[in-house]
């Protein structure tokens, strides 16, 4: 019997490739035995429009890849800039921006949680994490101003000073949100068609994922012990507890018990962030570099003038290059920065976590089933805005 | 008053236009073109806080075949254009466009080679939705506003309803 | 902690280390491009340093030099939980041997430099543009790319008469 194969073509306007992502299957039945990602649809030129601003305009652009952990973005950028310049945030800031992130890591793998089960036939738990995401929405809108695009960080601390209504939406939010996820859990867990849709489906083997870079939940999940937080603290990470989830069955049910555990374990860092933040200024005190804060720029002088330096010229930083990397919420968020002594970055590369696990999506579907491709690109988490940037 | 005091109880006349577009406005069928951010903003109004189908909107479709409002939701990229494209073209008239943020109205803060410098420049938008995103206020304000805009359709001589 | 890293590699290449910087406690050699390969692998390796995690392949155009590109690779080590960064300078059209061999993350992260830089790469299985659509002509994150050019709109019916309005 002589048999062909069919090439289905998946995207890149497709409900479950959560934007526009292609992948192009090659079938064998409902069997894959080919299937080539391909990417590239919303590029959108961020690295080379970096070249051309100068550094602090360079973190509203960053919230725009990764459009659902902007502060992440933020901070990953603010961080390497702070260590090309020498500056060091405030402890104030360190702490908001900790919690603020741990924020982000809730709203991220709240819309993952959504997505994946809306795309594999839980079609109510979006609108379940769609109303818990108000919620944290409503705690970056009374930061920043914004529901998404917050561009909150700044180089060497804060924006603003946190508001006076911040606490009392904090402790809401940790109150509320165990109840939540254990609601989620009575939900998915024990479902038998969620188990059935995702145990031992897109396992991928511990070396095959470190081979293949993936880094980040996904990598948890294949047993590899290893946060970045935790073992090269960044922002006084290292003055708090949680712990590091992992499973060791590496498919899509553990990456969803992961991202779960990892839920909880935020709010374990938001509660020691809100419950011991410390007083003081939210800006380091650089002048001629770190921003001055409002007060100061109309009622001193020498603030005044360096306000004014810093917004029509910028700040020079040293020749050279960083690299400072954190644990977003999708894995090893990258920023690689080269001054050449200007204003502007002479380069600014992201190394985006969303793009290399992606490219691992083969390894995980060949030789399932159709169906198992939907399951798959669910459980990596991808955000098109950060894979292509 | 003249005729409609002759026909029986529960018989209202009206045109036919008049009742088409009733029907139309409150019963379209948006194609989500999520794209980037924008996308998340518009999964939020269709979300229990904003929840969209106040407004008979919440009928998300995955096919132009079954859509007649295409929500472009992020930015273009000169990429995607050619897509964007084909899958308006294969939508059914009579359709229309919101061009959702300021990226897909015009390029927003991205001004470079790879974004195309707002959707109207590929396909015809009907209302423009500012804001990077725009509130989920925003996008049902630009929803109510573009069912004003289907209520004063012409039935005949609208070059949207013929072809 | 970097100093063992250092230190083996210095021991094991020697003169083929162009160059050795640490910037902000970052260390990074300058290496030929026909050491890239067995300097990767050691990396990789040797039990005592374990740079299994390729993290980031990039690139710089500095126009005015005579090898106007710089490629840079990342490594980082679970052990360690250091970052290693080495770099290869190269010319225009001159190209890289490929670690696709080494890391299949290496794939991805290639197609893009050559994508924007347009640096060939020496063995690749599928070196083909990864973001930007294939007639794209140019490589955007060279220098002398301008930055708001806009290319022309693409008309797939181009041949077909414009549809009459009655």
């Amino acid at each position: 019997m002589q048999t062909e194969t069919m090439t289905v073509n998946l995207g890149p306007q497709h409900p479950a490739t959560h934007g526009v992502l292609r992948v192009v299957l090659e079938l064998d039945g409902e069997v894959v035995i080919k299937c080539t990602p391909e990417v590239g649809y919303l590029h959108t030129g961020i690295e080379k429009t970096a070249e051309a601003k100068l550094y602090y305009k360079v973190i509203p652009m960053t919230d725009r890849m990764d459009y659902l952990a902007p502060m992440s973005n933020n901070l990953g950028y603010c961080l390497a800039v702070e260590k090309l310049l020498g500056v060091e945030a405030p402890p104030k800031a360190q702490w908001a921006r900790v919690l603020l992130t741990e924020i982000t890591r809730l709203n991220s793998h709240l819309v993952w949680l959504g997505t994946h089960a809306l795309d594999i036939g839980a079609m109510s738990m979006l609108l379940y994490v769609f109303r818990e995401r108000e919620d944290l929405l409503t705690i970056y809108e009374a930061v920043s101003g914004q529901r998404m695009m917050s561009t909150y960080f700044r180089i060497g601390g804060l924006t603003d000073d946190l508001p006076s209504d911040f606490e009392p939406m904090v402790r809401k939010v940790i109150r509320t949100f165990p109840v939540r996820f254990d609601e989620y859990e009575n939900i998915l867990t024990n479902n038998r068609i969620w188990r059935n849709r995702t145990v031992g489906v897109g396992v991928i083997s511990k070396e095959e994922a470190i081979k293949s870079g993936i880094t980040g939940p996904i990598l948890r999940a294949a047993g590899v012990k290893h946060d970045l937080r935790k073992v090269r603290p960044y922002s006084s990470y290292e003055k708090f507890d949680f712990d590091i989830p992992t499973q060791e069955a590496s498919d899509c049910f553990a990456r969803y018990q992961v991202r779960l555990e990892e839920m909880r374990q935020s709010l374990r860092i938001i509660q020691q962030a809100i419950d011991g933040m410390p007083e003081g200024r939210y800006l380091a005190r650089v002048p001629g570099v770190v921003r001055p804060t409002k007060e100061e720029a109309l009622f001193q002088m020498e603030a005044m003038i360096y306000h004014f330096k810093l917004v029509t010229e910028g700040f020079h930083p040293p020749k050279g290059e960083v690299y400072v990397t954190i644990e977003s919420p999708k894995g090893e968020l990258g920023y690689y920065i080269v001054s050449d002594g200007g204003t502007m970055p002479y380069r600014m590369r992201v190394r985006p976590p969303s793009f290399v696990n992606i490219s691992a999506l083969s390894k995980l579907v060949v030789g399932r089933l159709l169906a198992d491709v939907i399951a798959c690109i669910g459980s990596v988490d991808i955000v098109l805005g950060e894979v292509d940037r | 008053m003249g005729l409609e005091e002759k026909i029986p109880d529960g018989i209202i006349l009206a045109t036919a236009e008049k009742v088409v577009n009733w029907a139309r406005k409150r019963s379209t069928w948006p194609f989500g073109f999520g794209l980037a951010c924008c996308a998340i903003e518009m999964m939020s109004s269709f979300g229990p806080k904003y929840d969209l189908s106040r407004f008979g909107m919440e009928v998300m479709r995955a096919s132009p075949r079954q859509a007649d409002l295409m929500i472009v939701a992020g930015r273009v990229s000169n990429k995607m254009a050619p897509v964007l494209k084909r899958l308006y073209d294969q939508m059914p008239n009579p359709k229309w466009v919101i061009s959702m943020g300021a990226c897909a109205s015009c390029g927003g803060i991205f001004n470079n080679y790879a974004i195309l410098q707002g959707v109207d420049k590929i396909v015809p938008v009907d209302i423009y939705v500012p804001g990077c995103p725009p509130r989920p206020e925003q996008l049902i304000d630009g929803i109510v506003k573009l069912q004003k805009l289907i209520d004063q359709e012409k039935l005949k001589g609208d070059s949207r309803q013929s072809a | 902690m970097s100093n063992i890293t250092r230190e083996r590699v210095t021991a094991q290449f020697g003169d083929k280390i162009l160059a050795t910087t640490e910037h902000f406690g970052e260390l990074a050699f300058v290496v030929d491009k026909s050491t890239i390969v067995p300097l990767a692998r050691f990396l990789r390796d040797d039990t005592a340093l374990k740079y299994v995690h390729l993290s980031d392949i990039t690139a710089t155009d500095w126009p005015e030099r005579e090898k106007r590109f710089e490629v840079i690779y990342h490594l980082y080590s679970y052990d360690l939980t250091e970052y290693v960064r080495f770099k290869v300078h190269v010319a225009d059209k001159e190209s890289v041997p490929t670690l696709t061999g080494e890391w299949d993350t290496a794939n991805w992260l290639e197609r893009e430099v050559f994508d924007l830089f347009g640096i060939p790469f020496d063995g690749h299985p599928d070196l083909r543009r990864i973001l930007l659509w294939d007639e794209f002509e140019g490589h955007p994150l060279r220098k002398d790319y301008p930055l708001t050019y806009e290319t022309p709109q693409f008309t797939y019916n181009k041949d077909q008469p414009p549809e009459v309005i009655k």
